[in-house]
């Protein structure tokens, strides 16, 4: 996994209350095997204006230009700016795959669901939660002012607007840890095997039953 | 001792070890795997030369891509084929407790397959790549769905790094009406309290409602728990729950059964425990329950009209509802009972059991769809639903009806098979999900029970099915 510091990234707002995963990454494009290659494909039946399907050589597919991420001026735009209860839906993962992918980095939002929420750590998207007055404050900046960034600092855990105000923001001690350091979750597990199964052996006296 | 909720019990049950920032290793006792969110896991042990923990732990089936007719042709998708073809090779290589491929009398969709083979076990840590895991909750389990790299974490390591989540109680009092499902009172809830509504919560349903459903019920009701922002919904042991679970498969036998249900017995919230949101709604005001938009809340009774976005005072609210009435085709202040369907969707994890088709059956019986519904589907949730269904003479009910009898899957519930809605088609569907494009791109999703999907296909619109004699 990609460590994730500091960036100073341009923004891009996304003003859509409930952003779901289907929308995030149709299903068509879950029939892959690899956790690569999603980019091309994220939000396909907003951002393109016919259907897309896997195999598509998506350079030549017709986009939409009134949808946000084809605006010029948001290209290369590492921060997503999102409303309420962002990611909700499935588990699929490929959502934070297509949002990697394409080249976000942090997403900010005045809510996220649940499992797209972790998911995100697993794949070195940092997801900041802020209170629904800056996020409205933020997409009135990012729309006053072209080429509007953002400063995220993990270690420091703010974001910074370009007038330099600063707002704090919560991760816990665990993610941040994996997240600064690129850690592979299951290595740091591991190191635990010999609790893991102290439990597993404790746990198969109490509940036979579970290990048939 | 403190009162515990049912939820601290499961928790605290399974905890390996705890960090100082209240994150836990948290063991997990059943894994079921799909294809769509586990071939990438699978990879991933491979190239880290890492063994499942416990193979034992695992178990397979193929849903979401496989088709529901023409099985003797096989998977004619080659994307969706190889998808299902690699679980086919990965459980051949790495193990599993049991696998139910394509084709397979005990084939199916896992959150079906798990409980009727009793793969799933109160007191049990469930997790599965896929939201709807929260279905098992409905037996006094802890389950809830991963995403693909902790599928591999769980598969490498047998643990979840979490943390416990808040409380919330949903309680249900009173009788439901006739006519009124576990569905409706799904949607009513989401109604209530909004799709991010148990966002950072476990959600126990309780109330004499909820202990009156049956486990079909209470399966439907948890499989929505997510649909309202929360990973793990749960229902509290009864004597229903063990009823359900006695002779299956994979439940225990002799005296482990009863050393089992002693424990299962003390599955439940104590007298006292406190949780950190109540809700309580009463079930005679519960109607039955149609979407109307682009969310699962954007929901209302059936004899209510389409809701106006100028009466919404939340502009983002606002913003949100006239999106959604433009992508469905809607006018603000339609009755719902004027709304004309195309198709009708019966099936998927949260309604394509044996109870749900009986239910949907006997609204069909003697009855045809009407002539603009192009098409009315019914796809049992597994192999050993569907032989259920055929020796009640369920299938011939429909296919009497006009109704097409398919083979089990997840089918049009998402729509990676061939099973679609066409731009613009409007459908009545018993699965959980009306957002845009998930049964189809341009399709247009209105969620209701099953028993009011039959009667939308009888009547050619959205009606009561209350005045279905």
């Amino acid at each position: 996994m990609k460590p994730f510091t500091q960036i100073n990234g341009l923004v891009c707002p996304l003003d859509r209350a409930n952003v779901d995963t289907d929308a995030i990454i149709p299903k068509q494009f879950l029939k892959s095997i690899k956790r690569s290659g999603f980019g091309p494909n994220l939000f396909d039946e907003w951002r393109y204006l016919d259907h897309g399907e896997p195999g598509m050589d998506n350079s030549v597919r017709p986009t939409n230009p009134d949808f946000v991420l084809n605006f010029p001026r948001f290209r290369g735009a590492e921060v997503l700016l999102a409303r309420e209860n962002f990611g909700c839906g499935s588990s699929r993962e490929h959502a934070p795959w297509a949002i990697e992918d394409y080249g976000f980095r942090a997403l900010i939002a005045p809510s996220f669901a649940d499992i797209f929420f972790n998911n995100c750590f697993k794949n070195g998207l940092l997801p900041i939660v802020q209170p629904a007055e800056v996020v409205d404050q933020l997409f009135s900046e990012a729309a006053q002012s072209e080429g509007y960034r953002l400063s995220i600092d993990l270690q420091a855990q703010t974001v910074t607007t370009p007038s330099g105000q600063s707002f704090p923001f919560e991760i816990t001690a665990h993610r941040k840890h994996c997240l600064l350091n690129g850690l592979d979750e299951i290595g740091l597990t591991l190191a635990h095997a010999d609790e893991i199964r102290a439990f597993e052996a404790a746990h198969q006296q109490r509940q036979p039953w579970l290990f048939v | 001792m403190k009162a515990q909720t049912l939820y601290d019990k499961l928790w605290q049950s399974h905890v390996v070890r705890e960090e100082e920032d209240g994150t836990c290793l948290i063991y997990i006792d059943r894994h079921l795997v799909h294809e769509v969110t586990s071939p990438q896991a699978f990879e991933g042990l491979r190239l880290a030369q890492r063994q499942p923990w416990r193979n034992h732990s695992i178990v397979a089936t193929a849903d979401h891509n496989t088709p529901t007719d023409h099985w003797d042709e096989g998977i004619k998708d080659p994307i969706s084929r190889q998808q299902v073809e690699t679980l086919d090779a990965n459980i051949k290589a790495f193990g599993a407790l049991a696998y139910f491929p394509f084709k397979d009398l005990r084939q199916g969709i896992v959150h079906v397959v798990g409980p009727e083979n009793g793969a799933t076990l109160p007191g049990m840590t469930v997790v599965c790549g896929d939201s709807h895991t929260s279905t098992h909750g409905a037996f006094g389990a802890l389950a809830h769905g991963i995403g693909t790299s902790e599928v591999e974490h769980v598969m490498a390591t047998q643990t979840l790094v979490a943390k416990q989540s808040k409380a919330m109680l949903v309680k249900v009092e009173g009788q439901l009406g006739r006519g009124v499902t576990a569905k409706d009172v799904a949607l009513a809830i989401i109604g209530r309290i909004g799709t991010a509504g148990g966002t950072g919560y476990a959600v126990e349903f309780g109330g004499s409602a909820i202990r009156s459903l049956s486990m079909e019920g209470r399966m439907t009701l948890c499989n929505m728990a997510i649909e309202a922002g929360a990973r793990a919904g749960m229902v509290a042991v009864d004597q229903i729950t063990i009823d359900y679970v006695k002779g299956r498969p994979f439940a225990p036998t002799g005296a482990t059964w009863d050393q089992a249900v002693a424990y299962w017995r003390t599955l439940v919230s104590d007298e006292g425990a406190v949780f950190d949101n109540v809700v309580e709604l009463r079930a005679e005001d519960i109607e039955p329950q149609v979407t109307w938009g682009t969310s699962p809340e954007q929901v209302v009774s059936v004899g209510a009209r389409v809701p106006n976005p100028a009466n919404e005072a939340d502009p983002v609210k606002k913003g949100s509802a006239e999106r959604a009435l433009q992508y469905m085709g809607l006018s603000a202040d339609t009755p719902i009972s004027q709304i004309a369907i195309d198709k009708v969707f019966i099936g998927s994890c949260t309604n394509s059991r044996i109870e749900d088709l009986r239910a949907a059956a006997a609204i069909a019986r003697g009855r045809t769809k009407a002539g603009n519904v192009k098409l009315a589907m019914v796809v049992p949730g597994s192999g050993l639903v569907k032989a259920q269904a055929e020796a009640e003479g369920l299938d011939k009910i429909f296919i009497a009806a006009g109704f097409e009898w398919r083979e089990p899957g997840c089918s049009m519930c998402l729509a990676m098979n061939a099973d679609r809605l066409e731009p613009g088609e409007r459908c009545a569907s018993t699965s959980n999900r009306n957002f845009e494009g998930r049964q189809g791109q341009g399709g247009r999703t209105h969620l209701v029970s099953p028993e009011m999907a039959a009667a939308a296909a009888i009547a050619g619109h959205f009606v009561d099915v209350r005045t279905f004699a």
